[in-house]
């Protein structure tokens, strides 16, 4: 490599024209050739040596850039007169120009008036040179994924994250001189944006609950909210906020219902403004007093509600950096363990771990069940304390056992032994037996429905099985009920005005169709919102004629053309939300638009190549 | 035409006024080193060969040749008939030498100079008297005749045949090329045979090592005789010789060759720009080479690293440890500097008996040790007692102070050795210093305000200071140039900076203004540094000489001359009767404080030498380059014992842990990495070292070595430093 480029090195000279053009500028004209030669070879060999001299200031410098200083400095060592003269901020492109055969590169140098110069105003002062305490940067660098702030909404108080900037001073008169200082770009929303922020917040937090469905699916469908999103999530940690201190329990829920709706929305990334929503979803569920009147109101549902939005972005947002579920974890047990806790803190401690799955059910809730029996027992069999309590712990138990009973069920093998629960659970123990017994029952049930008919829903996992089973002989009169999968969709459906279980995050429905004849294939039907209806792709390439009615099924005449294929068998399968961030936006719709208008939901049609569907196939 | 004139007039002018200090350390060179590269003054008629042993006969012929001329330019015919028919010369000779008018004019400035004759200076050509004197001498040696077609000839036949000799013998005689090959391009550039001279370039080139890259880029823009004059790299290598080390079986085949081939050509240049230091023994090896060679004139010469260095470290003075309770004391300390009433209880253990090794206590002579001084070895001690002790499996915790804002202006930092200011340096020539503790910088109050306080109170120290100026960091005012080296002295009350504009600084800490700027250096500044015991300081810059100051003087005490460039980092060791400089012509030389002699030259590396560190005992010396290694010599035997690889870009910083079990070398490849140094010291001492004959076989052990790499997000290391805990600390500024 060496090699190569020495040669280059000893070949570079300036061109004679270069010396002609300079002699021209200083009013030398008519250079003879040879005279241009030697001094163009001349001050090559100057500007080499004036290089390889900057070199050394460079390297002192400890830079790996050199900057024009180093040239200065090497000039200075060589004793030549510096350059004088401004530096330019703005980067001056070479200029070229050609003329009488010759052609030329040179700096358009404009002469400028001392005076503007003097005159101009001085440029803002740079931030001062300032010393990271090595403290400052564990701490910073600890808690990055959650601090991180998006220019444009650090508006008073919310600098302290980001250190991670080259930016960030120690000091607060410095950090004052930042926020001045830094160029920030302004997201300024245009009027109509302005409009339609107005529009949806006021109808999120409004009385009309048509209008608030209404707004809350643009929320969840648009796709060009991100330019909002900072005031979005701004607005909800704020009206959390406002309205926790003043317990007005159908706000947050509205409030709640938002950041539900910004969830869903697939084209919006929300994993910027976390450090806004989780704590405004983790202070809706566990807060001491979240309404008026404990003692009446539901605040229990919204706890739920939270405790599910919270599930879910868990699952959605946690990452190895972030460790989200772990560190939301922590703080559940943390307060759940803690004795003085409220029995509405406790309530939504346990409820919001056990939203998280059955494995933190298992390792978490299950080993402390005997504990919060007996605290339970203490409430309910002791001297009367508050009405407030008895409910407090009333709602607990019934939440423990709503959610361990289907673990314990899974874990634990038959039979069920009441006494046996009572040594393992303490105070819970008989509860939990019966409620074991009846989800196993349910259990079994569901089993043999699964055999028979087509429906699995499990829970609390969002995700919905439909499926139809089969032998092909069967399977003639049963086709309609892909039809009838939106009616039983509607089950999840957001019920206006209360806090509801959140819809299946993505779900595939993949329906393979097996018609009597050899050709076979699947397909996955996605169902999009979009009211256009975006045109079917089939993209079945051995698709024989017999496919053909599912097109059309799309257009409304579903029932009627599956019919006229007695013979053809759809199995509708659901796939847990996958990688596809698209499909999360079309199954939270899903079942809106299906229940009202099942026909009208655009269907796209393609080819399955998800194994997971494929070995569902009945061949 | 006439402003090319004034250019090129304007050019000598100014490269008289540059050349001065290379002329300057010319003559330290001579002194130090005696080698004598002008003849004395009243020596008449002696050229530059002159003194040299006799030597091959062209050599004598120039010589001849430049007597002659002065003889005929002082019309004595006669003489000039006679001696020529002595010497045998033909008629012509002295024509054709004239005919080739450069080495001829200088022949005769030369002599227009040795004769001291001023009427010989006015007869003298007028170019001659323009031209500078002494870059003549040095030059007018290659003003040899010979066919400039023939040197390419020349020298692929000593290829072919080094080539075709026995393995053994190759490697070693393989070194005779790059030498060989400068010299010889030097020799056709000088001649004005330019086209010959870029044909030889171009081919020969890419013949050399890769580590001489950086020269011979210098090299390669050097196409004309006039650009010789004024080009230190030029001037290096003829003012000094290469030193070339090959055993005495590879040196006779090299011999018989060329005798045989009547090579004169080589023959002259090796006879008269080599130094070839014969050893008896085992040719060495190629890596064996590669190990020690790279430094711009070559070699150590063996001698140059024969005299003994008492590397010993100084006995510790007996200090009164107080028997209070240490967390008392500490309170004590922390809070306002009270006096302690030192109790009788001396530190016996510690007061071992003398190391063999270590200079005499009074070998030079150290600052006495004031009350102060005292109470911070006693801080050091009890601190020492906490120190945790670091090893392979016991790394230190690495807190990393990052500049901010700095815009790549900081150059240099510093510690001070109890880890409780930082100062730094910067391009814009400000110096800012730091407290990294609760306890805020404070200046002392003012003349008038210091007569009101009471002397006698217990806290007068407390007292003088200014509350009101209290601040986590100074500014201090006064370079005009970027500040390239920054030092804490010992006791914390003084900084010591230096900076591109030839000073070096002295600030007072209590005041926070500038004391003292010592003048010496002409050119910039590059690296400072206190003694180990205070007062001392050393100082090294561009123009090559490192300069040994006591702070209450305002000119140099010594100066050590003898590195070919720039001195690039200076280091006081750790018993301060003994300085080490690493310089860009790749080598570190270490100099006796109390003789200014060079008592070590270490040659190995292919970089100029940005950071060095003394082992704590004195005993070892690590050093960085631009290349990205970092070499460990042995001072006692001056011996090259390690080479640990893994940098990728300039190490700036060395230190080693207190107890010297880790060495920590920071890089600007934004990395520290970490080195298991007691490794490192042990497996060379297990080793036979082949001490007498200097031939060191490293094995690449690197990777054992290393034990740690840590990566910083984008922030060049620049300094690192063992607190009195080993917790290491280190500082560069964020390149966003």
């Amino acid at each position: 490599m060496a090699e190569e480029r020495r040669p280059k090195q000893c070949t570079v000279v300036l061109p004679t024209e270069s010396m002609k053009a300079m002699a021209e500028s200083i009013g030398v004209g008519q250079l003879q050739e040879e005279s241009c030669v030697a001094l163009s070879e001349e001050v090559s060999y100057r500007i080499k040596e004036i290089a390889q001299d900057a070199l050394k200031f460079m390297h002192h410098g400890k830079r790996r850039k050199l900057t024009t200083n180093d040239i200065d400095n090497a000039l200075k060592l060589k004793n030549v007169e510096p350059l004088y003269g401004f530096q330019s901020q703005e980067f001056i492109p070479f200029r070229f120009a050609s003329g009488g055969g010759r052609e030329l590169h040179f700096y358009e140098e404009k002469e400028v008036d001392l005076s503007d110069i003097i005159n101009t105003p001085l440029p803002r002062v740079p931030l001062d040179v300032s010393l990271k305490a090595p403290k400052e940067q564990q701490k910073v660098e600890s808690t990055e994924p959650l601090k991180v702030v998006k220019p444009g909404q650090e508006e008073d108080g919310t600098v302290q994250g980001k250190g991670q900037g080259a930016t960030a001073a120690d000091g607060k008169g410095k950090e004052k001189g930042l926020i001045r200082l830094k160029p920030r770009s302004t997201h300024e929303l245009s009027v109509e944006q302005q409009l339609y922020y107005k529009e949806i917040t006021e109808a999120c937090v409004g009385s009309c609950e048509a209008k608030r469905a209404e707004a809350l699916q643009s929320i969840a469908t648009d796709p060009g909210l991100y330019q909002m999103l900072p005031r979005f999530s701004t607005f909800i940690s704020e009206g959390v906020r406002v309205n926790v201190v003043q317990n007005n329990l159908a706000l947050l829920i509205y409030l709640m219902r938002m950041v539900k709706a910004l969830m869903d929305n697939p084209t919006l990334y929300l994993e910027k403004y976390l450090h806004e929503l989780i704590p405004a979803v983790v202070t809706c569920i566990v807060s001491k007093q979240l309404c008026l009147r404990p003692d009446v109101d539901n605040h229990w549902a919204l706890r739920d509600f939270a405790a599910r939005l919270m599930a879910q972005s868990c699952k959605t947002f946690s990452t190895t950096t972030n460790n989200i579920q772990s560190r939301i974890t922590k703080t559940f047990t943390k307060s759940w363990l803690d004795e003085k806790t409220q029995w509405t803190t406790r309530y939504g401690c346990i409820a919001g771990l056990a939203e998280l799955g059955a494995d933190v059910i298992k390792t978490l809730i299950l080993p402390r069940l005997t504990v919060e029996g007996a605290r339970i027992k203490a409430v309910m069999e002791g001297p009367v304390v508050s009405n407030i309590d008895k409910i407090g712990a009333d709602h607990v138990q019934s939440l423990l056992l709503k959610h361990c009973a289907s673990v314990i069920a899974k874990i634990r093998p038959q039979p069920d032994n009441v006494e046996q629960y009572r040594i393992d659970y303490g105070y819970l123990g008989p509860m939990l037996c019966s409620h074991v017994m009846k989800a196993r029952t349910q259990a079994a049930l569901q089993a043999q429905q699964v055999n028979r008919t087509t429906l699995t829903i499990t829970q609390p996992r969002p995700t919905l099985t439909v499926s139809q089973s089969g032998l092909s002989g069967s399977a003639g009169p049963r086709t309609p009920s892909i039809i009838k999968v939106p009616s039983s969709l509607t089950l999840m459906s957001p019920r206006p005005g209360t806090p509801s279980q959140p819809s299946p995050p993505a779900t595939k429905y993949i329906v393979m169709a097996t018609s009597a004849g050899p050709a076979s294939t699947q397909q996955v039907i996605t169902l999009s919102s979009s009211q256009s209806a975006s045109p079917v792709t089939s993209t079945v390439p051995s698709a024989t004629s017999t496919l053909q009615p599912l097109v059309k099924l799309e257009s409304g005449s579903g029932p009627g053309l599956t019919g006229s294929r007695p013979m053809q068998k759809y199995i509708v399968v659901s796939l847990p939300s996958s990688a596809s961030s698209s499909l999360e936006n079309k199954s939270s719709v899903l079942p809106t638009s299906i229940s009202s208008t099942p026909i009208e939901a655009g269907m796209k049609l393609d080819r399955s190549e998800s194994p997971g569907a494929s070995t569902q196939s009945p061949h | 035409m006439a402003a090319v004139q004034g250019g090129l007039v304007d050019a000598v002018e100014k490269k008289d006024i540059k050349t001065e200090p290379s002329e300057d350390s010319g003559g330290n060179n001579n002194a130090n080193d005696g080698r004598l590269l002008s003849p004395p003054p009243g020596s008449s008629a002696s050229a530059p060969g002159g003194n040299k042993p006799p030597a091959g006969a062209p050599e004598d012929q120039q010589t001849l040749l430049a007597v002659l001329q002065f003889l005929r330019k002082n019309n004595l015919a006669e003489s000039v008939e006679i001696l020529r028919r002595e010497a045998g010369l033909p008629e012509d000779a002295l024509d054709l030498k004239a005919g080739d008018s450069a080495g001829a004019e200088d022949a005769s400035s030369l002599l227009s100079r040795v004769t001291v004759s001023s009427s010989a200076a006015a007869q003298a050509p007028t170019k001659a008297v323009e031209d500078q004197p002494d870059v003549n001498v040095v030059l007018s040696a290659y003003s040899q005749q010979g066919d400039p077609a023939l040197y390419g000839v020349y020298y692929s036949g000593l290829k072919r045949f080094i080539e075709s000799v026995l393995d053994c013998h190759r490697a070693e005689l393989s070194q005779v090329f790059y030498p060989l090959f400068v010299h010889m391009y030097l020799e056709l550039v000088y001649n004005n045979h330019e086209n010959e001279a870029k044909v030889f370039f171009e081919k020969f080139s890419g013949d050399q090592e890769c580590y001489y890259e950086d020269d011979l880029r210098v090299l390669s823009s050097l196409t004309k005789k006039e650009h010789m004059r004024g080009n230190e790299t030029l001037l290096d290598f003829r003012t000094s010789k290469f030193v070339l080390r090959i055993s005495r079986d590879s040196y006779q085949l090299l011999k018989r060759h060329l005798q045989e081939r009547q090579n004169n050509q080589i023959w002259n240049i090796i006879q008269e720009h080599l130094y070839i230091d014969i050893f008896d023994g085992m040719p060495r090896s190629k890596s064996q080479i590669d190990a020690m060679s790279g430094s711009l004139a070559g070699e150590a010469k063996r001698e140059a690293n024969k005299a003994k260095v008492y590397y010993g470290l100084l006995k510790e003075p007996e200090i009164e440890l107080p028997l209070d309770d240490e967390d008392e004391e500490a309170e004590n300390e922390e809070g306002k500097p009270k006096k302690k009433k030192p109790k009788k209880d001396s530190m016996g253990s510690k007061s071992k008996k003398q190391d063999p090794n270590a200079p005499s206590q009074t070998r030079i002579p150290l600052p006495e040790l004031k009350d102060s001084d005292k109470l911070d070895k006693i801080m050091y001690m009890k601190e020492a007692t906490k120190r945790i002790r670091l090893g392979p499996d016991n790394l230190p915790s690495i807190c990393f102070y990052s500049f901010l804002n700095a815009y790549q202006g900081l150059t240099a930092v510093d510690f001070t050795d109890d880890s409780s200011l930082i100062a730094g340096g910067f391009a814009d020539s400000t110096v800012r210093v730091w407290s990294v503790t609760p306890k805020k910088l404070r200046k002392v109050k003012s003349a008038a305000d210091l007569n009101l306080i009471d002397k006698e109170s217990d806290d007068v120290l407390e007292r003088i200071m200014d509350e009101k100026t209290a601040s986590e960091s100074k500014i201090l005012y006064g370079h005009s140039g970027p500040v390239y080296g920054i030092s804490f002295s010992p006791d914390r009350n003084y900084l010591l900076t230096c900076s591109e504009d030839g000073t070096i600084r002295l600030w007072s800490l209590q005041t926070f203004t500038c004391l003292v700027g010592y003048k010496g250096h002409n050119y910039p500044v590059w690296d400072t540094q206190f003694s180990p015991h205070g007062y001392y300081f050393i100082s090294g810059g561009h123009d090559r000489v490192a300069r040994l100051w006591a702070t209450d003087h305002y000119q140099p005490l010594r100066m050590f001359s003898g590195h070919l460039a720039d001195i690039t980092s200076t280091r006081f060791h750790p018993n301060s009767n003994y300085v080490v400089t690493g310089s860009s012509d790749r080598t570190i030389r270490l100099w006796d404080v109390l003789t200014g002699n060079c008592v070590r030259i270490f040659t190995g590396h292919k970089g100029p030498i940005h950071a060095l560190a003394f082992s704590p005992n004195g005993k070892f010396l690590a050093s960085g380059a631009t290349d990205g290694r970092v070499l460990l010599w042995d001072i006692g035997h001056g011996l090259m014992i390690g080479e640990l690889k893994g940098h990728t870009d300039t190490i700036y910083s060395l230190k080693f842990s207190r107890d010297g079990e880790i060495l920590a070398s920071g890089s600007m490849d934004n990395t520290v990495r970490l080195w298991d140094a007691t490794k490192a010291f042990d497996d060379l001492e297990t080793d036979d070292f082949t001490a007498a004959t200097g031939h060191i076989h490293l094995q690449d052990n690197s990777q054992e070595l290393l034990l740690g790499t840590y990566m910083s997000k984008s922030t060049p290391v620049i300094h690192l430093h063992f607190t009195r805990r080993n917790l290491l600390l280190a500082a560069g500024a964020y390149n966003p």
